[in-house]
């Protein structure tokens, strides 16, 4: 249903990745994407400190869908804001692809960032003046990718979405489900090693985010790596593994 | 990993394609730097085409005649010093000097001018004339046309002779048209032939109503001494230098106590109308100018301020600050350009319209229409600094929160 370019190996979930063939997401290597170790993160407003993580522990193994559950307030976001390296943790250690990047620089973190990590959000982030295309292809802009070979990608990612017939509309002409999708293409269009998505139903109705839910399940299927947030134990149980998180601590991590 | 980049033709891609989603916005907001260009453009052009014009219409007339006066100027009491009897060879013996001749009133104290050959008891018949003396060459330094008759020559003033020619004004009142019966005017009772009457003159125009006479037959007659004026015709171009050295021709010991009086070296001419329209306007064109990189600066700033989710976004998929800075910099400076042009077309189109108004020859060089979209652009990339670093400086945190 679903065919991505160099993602075609219908099922491939459980399938081990053939050796000498270029894998769907990310690099051959077999360690853990993600691996946060005793990062903290403390918010400074006037003289109160806020820790809005503290100690957190957490990784993702490659082509894991791991939610992130928790009431509003509990540092969700702040999470994947580290995770996505969009902020610094004020203490502990981040591997990325087993590389420390809890203190790289300004430009590295933005190589990694725009390289390897795709983002979905909550609000999409479409820039309404462009074609749904031109949004999809942004994701390339800053990496090297011809701009001929972006557009073509753009619009392969889009049929993977399935919605390659709304490629040249803008998304002001989009229902909500549809512009979550774009950002979808957006995030998976250039091959990241890891898709976070923050509250990406939050916006939606049942039935447009139970497609959604549908979608990542399917990507997941895949391959992709996916970290998803929510406030919603439902939304998260569609994950392999769901990690709470209360007042800025992963409390239980439970299998599913 | 490798840093990430943006090639210079995706940076003007998105720039351009920042600019075209709003459309409207964008030429409202380049409005200001229009007008400034526009002003500019215009001043320029105008006071190049005013310039030529000027320096078109400065008539050769002008441009070849140098007068002396030796009527001493503002602070001198009492009569000047007088020209020397010899003047008119002095200067003619000058290199550039065409034609010269001294001239001046004569007093011939209540003496009234009549003829006796027409008595006509209904009309005056004798009036009030003003009486110059004149050398030989004042005709052609003068560029004097004769109704009729001919002028004074060397002789007639060696011989002192009695005669006049009549300015066309006084021929008229005394009745007199024709010269060929050698009619005799009368000056007080003293009788003079007339030998010609001046219809037209170029310089002097006073001639024209007055009664001239040889130097020679003034001092006999009415204790003239000088005239007050050396009137010269020069070549072309030989004005400037005909000016220094005529005073001195005429009083080698004292040059300085006479009066020159030269046209002005169009060069002069042209740069101070130049000048003087140049000062007021491009003050103006500058003002406008600065208002229109307020103006961009300012919507520039606002658009940053609304475009802080999209901000957030790039810096998401890999757009490092200066990416971001690059981005809008290169948006304020296409504004500036776009309005350098339409301001330069609309400051050409002004300049061509009241040149062809006035039926004057439009000028303007060729460095004002391309220098105005740099100018332009100048001014957009200056208005640009402070909000494209305003944007970069924005934390990606920060903007995918705040924006949407
Ligand atoms: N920029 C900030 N400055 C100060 N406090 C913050 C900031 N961002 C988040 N916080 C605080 O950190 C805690 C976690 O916030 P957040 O991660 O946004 O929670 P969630 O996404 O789970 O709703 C909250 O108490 C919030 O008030
Ligand atoms: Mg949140």
């Amino acid at each position: 249903m679903l065919s991505l370019k160099r993602a075609k190996r219908a099922g491939d979930g459980d399938v081990p990745v053939a050796a000498g063939e270029a894998p769907a997401w990310g690099d051959a290597d077999d360690g853990p994407v993600l691996s946060l170790s005793g990062i903290g993160r403390t918010y400074e407003s006037g003289d109160v400190e806020v820790n809005a993580l503290a100690d957190v522990h957490l990784e993702v193994q490659r082509g894991e869908y791991v939610s992130i559950v928790g009431p509003s307030g509990s540092g969700k976001s702040t999470l994947l804001n580290i995770l996505g390296l969009l902020d610094r943790p004020t203490s502990g250690s981040y591997l990325f692809e087993g590389r420390e990047v809890a203190t790289l620089d300004e430009a590295a973190r933005t190589a990694v960032r725009g390289r390897r990590i795709g983002f979905v959000f909550q609000s999409f982030h479409l820039l309404s003046h462009r074609s749904v295309v031109e949004n999809v292809s942004l994701s390339m802009l800053y990496t090297d990718v011809p701009a001929r070979e972006r557009a073509e990608r753009a619009r392969a990612a889009l049929a993977s979405v399935g919605l390659e017939h709304r490629a040249d509309f803008t998304p002001t002409r989009l229902s909500g489900g549809e512009r979550q999708r774009v950002a979808i293409a957006r995030a998976i269009v250039a091959e990241p090693a890891v898709m976070l998505a923050d509250e990406p139903t939050g916006n939606l109705d049942s039935r447009t985010s139970e497609s959604i839910l549908e979608l990542f399940a399917s990507l997941r299927e895949q391959g992709l790596t996916l970290v998803m947030i929510t406030h919603d134990s439902s939304v998260a149980a569609r994950a392999d593994r769901s990690v709470s998180i209360r007042d800025g601590r992963l409390t239980v991590e439970e299998a599913r | 990993m490798k840093p990430t980049r943006l090639s210079a033709r995706d940076l003007l891609s998105e720039a351009v394609a920042g600019l075209a989603s709003r459309p409207a916005r964008t030429l409202l907001t380049v409005l200001g730097t229009v007008l400034g260009i526009a002003a500019l453009v215009a001043t320029v052009g105008i006071a190049q085409t005013a310039g030529n014009r000027i320096v078109g219409s400065f008539s050769e007339l002008e441009a070849t005649s140098v007068v002396v006066s030796n009527s001493g100027g503002f602070w001198s009491n009492g009569a000047g010093t007088p020209f020397p009897e010899d003047a008119e060879d002095r200067l003619t013996r000058l290199n550039g000097v065409v034609a010269a001749g001294t001239l001046g009133p004569v007093d011939v104290g209540t003496a009234l001018a009549s003829t006796v050959v027409l008595d006509d008891p209904t009309g005056q018949n004798e009036f009030q004339v003003d009486v110059y003396a004149t050398s030989p060459g004042v005709y052609e330094a003068v560029k004097g046309t004769l109704r009729t008759g001919r002028w004074f020559d060397a002789g007639h003033e060696q011989r002192a002779d009695n005669v006049v020619v009549l300015g066309q004004g006084v021929a008229d009142r005394l009745n007199v048209h024709r010269v060929d019966q050698q009619p005799v005017v009368f000056l007080g009772d003293q009788p003079f032939v007339v030998m010609g009457i001046l219809s037209d003159v170029s310089r002097q125009p006073q001639l024209l109503n007055a009664v001239m006479m040889p130097e020679a037959t003034a001092r006999d007659l009415y204790a003239y001494t000088s005239g007050d004026t050396v009137q010269i015709d020069v070549e072309i171009g030989a004005a400037e230098l005909i000016a220094e050295q005529a005073p001195i021709a005429l009083g080698p010991n004292d040059p300085s106590v006479f009066r020159v009086m030269k046209p002005p070296s169009p060069d002069s001419l042209r740069n101070q109308v130049q000048n003087d329209v140049n000062s007021l306007f491009l003050i103006l064109g500058a003002v406008s100018l600065l208002v229109g990189a307020i103006g961009i600066a300012n919507v520039t700033l606002v658009s940053v301020l609304e475009r802080v989710g999209e901000i957030g976004l790039r810096r998401a998929v890999g757009a490092r600050r200066r990416h971001i800075a690059g981005q809008f910099l290169l948006e304020s400076t296409a504004m500036g350009v776009v309005g350098g042009i339409i301001g330069a077309t609309l400051g050409i189109l002004v300049i061509v319209g009241l040149a062809a108004a006035r039926q004057w020859t439009p000028v303007l060089s060729p460095l004002i229409p391309l220098g105005a979209p740099l100018l332009g652009g100048l001014t957009g990339l200056v208005a640009g600094v402070y909000p494209a670093l305003r944007a970069a400086s924005l934390e990606p945190v920060d903007a995918l929160r705040s924006g949407t």
